[in-house]
């Protein structure tokens, strides 16, 4: 059984099933990619790993541990960590002080009302070399509002990174980027990777097909098909549910 | 240019602290400690509403019923002053326990319904409860004492009373620039991220709520002794009100803007003293030339202004009014959907 494993989650809005059904092993170390057509209920099933959303029936096991009925709190703590497919930022915190929120989200100095700010200084070292880590370093002190695009999307890594997860959860972590940022997120993955497991959602193919260990297809909130990146791409359901009906 | 912004930072609370000595001097003594304690009281509501992003709009609720505790605890209890502030202080902490848990699971419009909603309770309570409360009489004559001193003066009173005030004050700034005020902005500016990272956010919200009422509380059990008079009116949610318009006027988010507020208000009901159905009028007029020309509140201006000719000078202001970019220059993110 692998580090995350689900078993026939179901979703229902109001008689629509936006996820039914789906089971899925994510092994411990691997890249698994979810994929599929808009309305395929990636995102529904991305919420409700990360407690976002409670499912309507089924099971979601992390480590041995049934989380589903966890909020998103509780999961982050047990190092399931998820970045945003919307950047998701604070408006008023500088790059720093947000990987500095992270850092001491698992402590629990965020309770100490009737202490300075300064004892946050303990979390800069650690927070400069994550920011170092995803390139952002030379930017630590500018103010989130003030930055690039691109820039956005590594820190959102870096937030991530910063909760010290054993599961990564990636909601599109290229969307919206150009060419250039791509490439630098793709490394970026493949440098965070070891010692961890990631789930991504992805619409580029072509991130897919470097990073990903496993690929699952998602088609009307049902598996369509497993396997590994030429396994699902030359299946011809696949081919189908990507393309429609063409050859019918 | 030459002056850092810290040094600017401290003269100004060397200045305010001189200010607080000397006010009793200036306006008639009953005045003055009018003046800190609604200011105080404003404060509560800004670090609600300008930190947390809740408009509370049922905190008379915990000035009022701190009041009474307060009032009662000096006159049956004979105790001294300072001891009556703190049972009306506690009283208060205890009361916004549950209404905070409660509340702060709403947000916007239907968190001040459901904060005014618990205040009407609590107003209705005091009104019925005559065996302890007097009813519409209220707690007159209260006694203040303190190890046999006499307080009886005006000016003495404010005096015994400041330090208990300042306190106040400094605790508020002590909770806005410590890492659960740093956690408190977070979450308001971003509260499924927060959630994402770990934070149990309604625990945090629930924690600011009660901070914010303990401050109100030991507003108004300050304000009692003061007025030696426990009134209906404290409860009423034209209070409630009252102390929103003074943290709007002086500047949401700036924290010490409310005083400024305070001090508005305040003398314009002191100057219309004899023509009470002016003060309305007034209050009502004042509000809407500053929410209309200076959205950031009198207080939010002047340093929006000072600041505006520092672009490199640091962004340590973390309140409402700073956090909201001019929406022409900035785009803002959209937090995610989601979440319950």
């Amino acid at each position: 059984m692998g580090l995350l494993a689900v078993h026939g989650l179901t979703k229902e809005f109001r008689g629509f099933h936006a996820v039914h059904n789906v089971d899925l092993s994510v092994e411990e170390g691997t890249i698994h990619a979810l994929v599929g057509p808009n309305g395929a209920g990636k995102t529904t099933l991305f919420n409700m790993l990360t407690g976002f959303i409670k499912p309507t029936a089924g099971r979601i096991v992390f480590d041995g541990e049934d989380v589903t009925k966890l909020p998103p709190e509780q999961i982050a703590r047990r190092k399931m960590a998820r970045s945003f497919q919307i950047t998701s930022l604070f408006d008023q915190l500088t790059v720093l002080e947000h990987v500095v929120l992270a850092l001491q989200a698992e402590t629990h100095l965020g309770y100490r009302f009737w202490q300075s700010e300064k004892m946050l200084g303990r979390f800069r070292e650690r927070a400069l070399e994550i920011l170092a880590q995803v390139g952002l370093a030379e930017i630590a002190e500018r103010h989130v509002v003030s930055i690039p695009y691109g820039q956005k999307r590594a820190l959102e890594m870096a937030l991530v990174l910063a909760l010290e997860p054993r599961l990564l959860l990636l909601d599109e972590p290229t969307a919206g980027m150009s060419l250039d940022d791509v490439g630098r997120i793709i490394a970026l993955i493949r440098q965070v990777r070891a010692g961890r497991t990631v789930v991504l959602v992805e619409h580029n193919m072509g991130v897919v097909s470097e990073l990903a260990d496993r690929v699952t297809v998602l088609q009307r909130g049902g598996v369509l098909a497993e396997g590994t990146y030429g396994e699902v791409r030359d299946d011809p359901r696949v081919i189908d549910a990507y393309l429609g009906q063409t050859h019918a | 240019m030459s002056v850092r912004p810290v040094t600017v930072r401290y003269a100004g609370y060397a200045l305010a602290l001189i200010a607080a000595l000397i006010l009793p001097h200036i306006i008639y003594p009953v005045l003055a400690l009018n003046i800190i304690v609604w200011g105080l009281f404003a404060v509560a509501v800004d670090l609600l509403l300008g930190f947390s992003g809740l408009l509370s709009f049922g905190h008379a609720a915990f000035w009022g019923s701190a009041a009474y505790a307060a009032g009662i605890a000096a006159t049956r209890g004979g105790v001294s002053f300072p001891v009556a502030v703190l049972i009306g202080t506690l009283v208060a902490i205890l009361l916004a326990i549950p209404i905070g848990y409660l509340s702060i699971r709403r947000q916007g419009i239907y968190f001040a319904m459901v904060t005014l909603a618990f205040a009407q309770m609590i107003y209705f309570v005091i009104n019925q409860w005559r065996s302890v409360t007097g009813g519409e009489n209220g707690i007159q004559g209260i006694p203040r004492t303190l190890l046999g001193l006499d307080l009886s003066s005006a000016t003495t009173f404010y005096y015994a009373a400041l330090p208990l005030a300042l306190i106040g004050y400094v605790f508020a700034f002590r909770v806005v620039h410590s890492p659960f005020g740093h956690v408190l902005v977070a979450i308001r500016d971003n509260e499924t991220r927060a959630r994402a990272l770990g934070y149990p956010t309604h625990r945090y919200k629930l924690i600011g709520f009660v901070i914010s009422a303990s401050l109100a509380g030991l507003g108004g059990s300050i304000y009692a002794l003061g007025q030696r008079l426990a009134d209906l009116e404290y409860a009423r949610w034209t209070t409630s009100g009252l102390a929103v318009i003074m943290t709007i006027l002086g500047g949401v988010g700036t924290l010490w803007g409310g005083v400024i507020g305070a001090v508005v208000v305040l003398l314009l009901r002191d100057w219309l003293t004899t023509r009470p159905e002016l003060f309305g009028v007034a209050t009502g007029g004042v509000f809407a030339v500053i929410v209309l020309g200076f959205r950031r509140g009198i207080l939010g201006t002047a340093l929006h202004w000072y600041r505006s000719g520092r672009p490199d000078a640091p962004i340590r202001r973390r309140g409402l009014a700073a956090a909201r970019p001019d929406p022409t220059t900035v785009p803002r993110v959209k937090p995610e959907k989601g979440g319950r």
